[in-house]
């Protein structure tokens, strides 16, 4: 445990931390433009620079270890000069227009700009060779606004394990991005935007759709209908001031309602639908297998985050069949709006615009999938960024904090706990036991408090093993049967589940996985910027949604049971495989 | 089949792409597993084919369980490797310091002039590819140029094409270097 000296205060850290880390356990900050908190430190930025005693020069305090008696100094004329000329040299290349990037209120390389009193632009030259990529329906990539940070590089390679984005070239004409000057639509990219989650600057963003939403509400011949994903409330008030964790679903809806939305409705409705069609599916799985012998794929993965769809397909396409053939929230959501909903209030479906606020950027691609046109039309025609909507909310002039609180409209605005979950890693799981667990016994939850604590929390991989207890009727063939479940959140560790299913390593009935780490509430479209602090916070926030609900079980929902008695009949029946499930492609690997 | 290009004694046609990916798979073989297999790889694969297409890429890729983007950015790295088909000869123009001040840059211009294409190209009949290099180690004897695995020393601009005359009927470097 080495003690050092950083600007006259005494700390003392485990052998293996950094002088930057050192320094941050003090409570003295150094600026950062690439570092991620146990994901990179690689020095690239030079931004991080400290004095240490006896070093010949400046160091870069991410890659510097601690050591016993060290003395560092974070403030000196030496340390501002040489962190004002990285930055200089930076904007010297950085071939970006503050005035109007859609980064410009939050972008890392402006703000520390500022910070170091950066008043003038000293360095004129080349710029970095620009060029925009905006091939996918999801993500933009503006080449001459990076600064070679490498964020996204070892995000994309090795949290998600997709390798979508390396450095192209070399020296001053280093590219960031697919191989050969790809766009990212040619290549293994899931779009699930955690590139553009950790981009310190603009180079990587989401596609602006606003102005669709803006026209759309605008042309009096539309129906313009709103779904909000879980994620969204727990994270959305980020935009306005809020602490994270901090849950503004109230205002939110009172929000949207002024932005002139015909109704404000919840993606937690589809969620709680997913449940009653997923748990279904995997029911009728587990007794295929276990009573009628069938070659059943199993385990059942689940299918609610197009980012794992697109991984599946591209990275394990043996396994498609494993996927749950549920849609996700979001399609089900439309396909149910725009024939269901749209039947009810008499509107044609192509008279109906369905715009969707999702955490998500690979949404915006999962809506554009051809297949997902199960009403006849487009089910969800555009897709938003909970930046976006708090972008929109600010172009509205909406003084999002004295906003009242405002309830969701009914029926497809009425939902339960166990939706609200969905936006937690190990949400969908829990949410399924749930549902599960009382239909097979017709026996209450047996978890304290509904939760299921071994599949909580920001663990990568997660398992459980429930043992059924007091099966009935046409269920009683799972008495006695241990219920195997794993969580994973992050593609790599998804990966890494899959490999021990493979090799026969592991047995599971049951797997969901979470494109993004910590899942929905740190998905690629959230406030930036989110740390595991704020994947924290965020997560308390849903738990305490879901726990302030009267109903907490998906098969509990009044109105999801309504659209089974008035219009789909059963779950997994015939109306519902038309409009609620899917299928799935597969892609090339390289 | 071009009649002028001539062959080497032991086959009479020219390998086929998945004979030469056969090829590729053996080097794979020996280096599947070993840490830093992939630039080995890489060279080797140029051997085999002359040049990296995009075929043999993605297959090393796929092969080496290696990101596609991290098998182009470590090709785009390094000047030694090519994506573009190369020719018989690789004619390389040393512009170290010390070729530099003694005329590489006129001993450049007369290649360019003699082969009719620029730095990074191949002549039409696919003989002379040409590039430029930063010192073989021969500083003494500037300025220098490489064809194939010859030192060519004191090179004058006049009498490239003596040089070039020499490579008139050698078999092709892809097929050497195999």
């Amino acid at each position: 445990m080495p003690t050092l000296t950083i600007d006259d205060i005494k700390v003392e850290v485990p052998e293996g931390t950094s002088v930057l880390q050192a320094a941050r356990q003090a409570g003295v900050n150094i600026p950062t433009l690439c570092y991620l908190e146990d994901v990179q430190a690689i020095g690239a930025c030079r931004v991080c620079l400290v004095e240490v005693e006896g070093a010949r020069t400046l160091v870069a305090s991410c890659t510097q270890p601690a050591t016993e008696g060290m003395v560092v100094k974070t403030n000196t004329g030496k340390v501002r000069a040489g962190r004002r000329t990285v930055v200089e040299l930076l904007l010297s290349e950085h071939d970006g227009d503050c005035k109007v990037c859609p980064r410009s209120a939050d972008c890392e390389l402006r703000t520390l700009a500022e910070e170091l009193g950066i008043g003038e632009l000293t360095y004129t030259g080349e710029k970095t060779r620009r060029f925009v990529d905006d091939s996918t329906p999801a993500l933009v990539r503006d080449t001459g606004k990076c600064i070679s940070c490498r964020r996204c590089v070892t995000v994309c390679n090795e949290v998600q394990g997709v390798g979508a984005l390396f450095a192209q070239d070399r020296g001053f004409d280093t590219l960031i991005g697919p191989a050969f000057g790809s766009p990212l639509d040619d290549v293994v990219c899931v779009q699930c935007g955690q590139c553009a989650a950790v981009c310190p600057v603009g180079a990587i963003t989401e596609r602006n759709q606003i102005d669709e939403v803006w026209a759309a509400l605008e042309d009096p011949t539309k129906t313009v209908v709103v779904q909000t994903a879980p994620a969204i409330r727990a994270a959305l008030g980020e935009c306005f001031g809020y602490p994270p964790g901090t849950l503004v679903t109230g205002k939110m809806v009172a929000a949207l309602r002024r932005m002139g939305f015909d109704a404000v409705f919840d993606t937690d409705f589809a969620a709680d639908l997913t449940i009653m069609e997923e748990g279904t599916e995997l029911l009728e799985r587990l007794k295929r297998a276990l009573v009628d012998g069938e070659p059943v794929v199993l385990p059942q993965f689940s299918s609610c985050s197009p980012g794992w769809i697109n991984y599946m397909e591209h990275f394990n396409p043996d396994m498609l069949a494993n996927l749950s053939t549920c849609k996700s929230p979001q399609q089900m959501f439309g396909a149910i709006s725009k024939t269901y909903y749209a039947d009810k209030i008499g509107v044609r479906p192509e008279d109906m615009v369905v715009v969707s606020v999702m955490p998500c950027t690979a949404k915006k691609f999962e809506a554009a999938r051809p297949e997902m046109t199960a009403s006849g039309v487009r089910d969800v025609d555009i897709v938003l960024t909970t930046r976006e909507l708090g972008a929109m909310i600010t172009q509205a002039g909406i003084d999002f904090r004295a906003l009242p609180d405002e309830k969701m409209d009914a029926p497809l605005g009425i939902s339960t706990g166990a939706a609200d979950i969905f936006a937690n890693t190990g949400g969908v799981m829990e949410a399924a036991l749930r549902t599960v667990w009382e239909i097979v016994t017709e026996t209450p939850f047996p978890f304290p408090d509904l939760h299921v604590e071994p599949i909580e929390g920001l663990e990568g991989v997660k398992t459980a093993s429930i043992k059924v207890q007091g099966a009935r009727g046409e269920w009683s063939f799972l008495e006695g049967v241990d219920l195997k479940v794993a969580v994973a959140h992050g593609l790599g560790n998804a990966q890494k589940v899959i490999d021990q299913i493979r090799d026969g390593e592991a047995e599971y009935h049951f797997v969901e996985v979470m494109t993004c780490p910590g899942g929905c509430i740190g998905g690629g479209g959230q406030p930036r910027f989110t740390t595991d602090e704020v994947r924290k916070a965020r997560m308390q926030a849903i738990f305490k949604e879901d726990e302030g609900r009267e109903l907490r079980k998906s098969h509990e929902n009044p109105a999801v049971r309504a659209l089974y008695e008035e219009y789909l009949g059963a779950p997994c029946g015939e109306l519902s495989h038309d409009l609620l499930h899917t299928h799935y492609f597969e892609h090339e690997r390289v | 089949m071009n009649e002028d290009v001539k062959r080497c004694e032991c086959c009479a046609e020219e390998p086929t792409e998945e004979e030469l990916l056969e090829r590729l798979d053996a080097v794979i073989e020996d280096y599947r597993g070993k840490p830093g297999a992939l630039i080995p790889v890489l060279q080797l694969a140029q051997g085999i084919f002359g040049y990296l297409p995009e075929v043999a890429l993605k297959h090393i890729a796929r092969r080496l369980g290696k990101p596609y983007s991290e098998v182009a950015g470590v090709v785009g790295f390094y000047s030694f490797f090519t994506t573009v088909p190369r020719g018989e000869h690789l004619v390389r123009v040393c512009l170290g310091t010390a070729c530099y001040v003694r005329g590489g840059v006129q001993v450049l211009d007369a290649l360019k002039k003699e082969l009719d294409i620029d730095i990074g190209g191949t002549t039409d009949d696919r003989r002379f590819s040409l590039a430029i290099g930063r010192c073989f180690g021969a500083c003494g004897l500037a300025p220098v140029i490489m064809v194939d695995e010859d030192v060519h020393h004191r090179v004058k601009p006049k009498r490239v094409n003596e040089i070039l005359a020499q490579y008139a009927g050698e078999p092709a470097l892809a097929e050497r270097s195999a």
